[in-house]
């Protein structure tokens, strides 16, 4: 594990933590958002027949760098109404929240950030801490925009928990753990030990189970979409009511982080679902490294498959975006409260009948 | 001292003296702010004696679940009507006097109490001891609690439909 190198590196176990909790900020975070913003304005542009940014480096490629330098110029704006201690502390907290969410994901086999027992938990309480931080810009910048923003945001952001612990309550009962690298180790072999089909059981249980998982991801995918405040789920910052919800009074490095911490969320909620349904960072088809006789190959193709699961479904996130309309507030409760929730309770009861076999 | 009274210290800074803000800030908004690092705070503490399931549960619960209904609740009165919500001292002869009492018998317990002392170790996680506890040994109480939980929400939401 990176921990116990570190821990001989620098002679201290808090040292370590430190460093081994910093490197996915600044060796995948930031270079995600970095990609994920220009692949969005891509993907849109490509799904509505145009060409997105064309003019910075080849077909757009530095566009992202370009805008970057833009906002780092920009006058930092704090209007005489905004509550300036909050206004400047919630575009903080709303990152910590999200990026606090990656100490817990295990990139490859050799590397997470905290092993936890509680891995899965922690994840979903840390990412209250977002909730709290929307409520807070709201708040801040005495709005009634970003207010109604905020309100709709955290309302949705509290429905939309209840089916995704439901689905991992699914998942807790036939692997009996929360930890994440535990979870995933339960999945290996070949992709059809992956949970989506059935896990590790076998014989007639593994068949019963497969339809029953398919309806507990596509559960925990529209409820983790939801989390994130994207289309079709993004009446908290509906352009055409609300301006931009609960980040409109926010500029230059402010905003910034805000969209950090959007395209943080995106991966963070992509990665649960890998590990929950897709193996994690298990290779499907075995690894080059055995067939090369390399051991040190193994984790570096784990961090590659765990990032193209994960990559893979943000760009669903993007192109349901870019597909999909947005949903009514009532809409969006009656599908959590009337469809969600009950679909996952059958779903964890069938489930828990099928692991008595 | 070692790293981890540091840390301890660090957690019981941040809970006792973001509390001391909740109780005497005068925007109710920010008191509810405060709130958030104090009930970090204690989760950070529930994390040094080896209690990672409840602090957890700390987190989602009060963080994820109280501490957002709060903040709703005052949102939706504070900046948008015009009633200002302050918080004020009311009745200073009662309310000393139970403070008086309180703190009284929890110093005395403090003091009086026979405080075990486990010397510093890595335990595993928490969370089997307890699954176990409380389906077997805790389970007619288990039950009973949820029985509450249930009627708590079934009444909460026929009065929301009048």
């Amino acid at each position: 594990m990176i921990f116990d190198f570190f821990t001989k590196l620098t002679g201290s176990e808090i040292s370590a933590s430190i460093i081994s909790a910093l490197l996915p900020l600044f060796l995948f975070v930031l270079p995600f958002a970095l990609i994920a913003v220009l692949l969005e304005r891509k993907v849109s542009a490509h799904i509505q027949d145009r060409l997105g940014p064309m003019r910075v480096g080849y077909h757009g490629i530095l566009q992202t760098l370009a805008d970057i330098l833009k906002l780092i110029q920009k006058e930092d704006i704090i209007a005489d109404s905004n509550d300036k201690p909050l206004f400047n502390i919630a575009p903080v907290l709303v990152f910590a929240g999200s990026y606090a969410v990656f100490a817990a994901i295990p990139f490859t086999s050799s590397y997470i950030g905290s092993n936890i027992n509680l891995g899965l938990f922690y994840i979903i309480g840390i990412s209250g801490i977002v909730v709290i931080g929307i409520l807070m810009a709201g708040w801040a910048s005495n709005n009634k925009y970003t207010l109604l923003g905020a309100m709709r945001s955290a309302a949705q952001l509290i429905s939309y928990e209840i089916p995704t612990l439901m689905i991992v309550v699914t998942i807790l009962m036939i692997t009996g753990t929360l930890n994440l690298n535990e979870l995933t180790e339960m999945q290996s072999g070949f992709f059809w030990n992956w949970m989506i089909f059935g896990g590790q059981a076998t014989g007639i249980a593994k068949i019963l189970l497969i339809p029953f998982m398919i309806v507990g991801f596509v559960v925990i995918y529209i409820s983790t979409l939801a989390e994130v405040n994207r289309t079709p789920f993004d009446i908290s910052e509906a352009e055409s009511e609300l301006v931009s919800g609960y980040h409109t009074e926010y500029s230059g490095m402010k905003f910034a982080i805000f969209f950090l911490a959007e395209y943080a969320n995106m991966f963070a909620v992509s990665a649960i679902v890998v590990v929950l349904f897709f193996g994690g960072y298990l290779s499907p088809i075995g690894y080059l490294g055995n067939t090369l006789g390399l051991p040190w190959l193994i984790p570096v193709e784990q961090l590659l498959w765990f990032t193209f699961k994960g990559v893979a479904f943000v760009l669903v996130q993007m192109w349901l975006r870019w597909t999909l309309p947005r949903l009514r507030v009532d809409q969006l409760m009656a599908i959590c409260w009337k469809y969600l929730i009950p679909i996952a309770f059958v779903n964890l009861l069938i489930v828990g009948l099928i692991t008595l076999i | 001292m070692t790293v981890y009274d540091i840390i301890f210290y660090l957690f019981a800074l941040i809970t006792v003296g973001s509390a001391f803000f909740v109780v005497t800030l005068r925007n109710i908004v920010y008191s509810a702010f405060f709130l958030l690092f104090t009930l970090f705070g204690v989760a950070g503490l529930f994390v040094l004696l080896s209690a990672d399931f409840i602090a957890v549960v700390q987190l989602v619960i009060y963080v994820g679940a109280i501490l957002v209904l709060l903040l709703f609740g005052v949102m939706l009165t504070h900046n948008i009507t015009q009633v200002q919500i302050k918080t004020g001292t009311l009745q200073i002869i009662p309310s000393a006097i139970a403070v008086l009492i309180l703190a009284f018998s929890l110093i005395k317990i403090f003091l009086n109490t026979n405080w075990k002392t486990v010397p510093l170790t890595v335990q595993s996680s928490s969370v089997e001891g307890l699954g176990v506890l409380l389906l077997n040994q805790y389970s007619v109480v288990f039950e009973l609690i949820g029985i509450l939980l249930l009627i708590a929400l079934i009444g909460a939401a026929s009065m929301a439909r009048r």
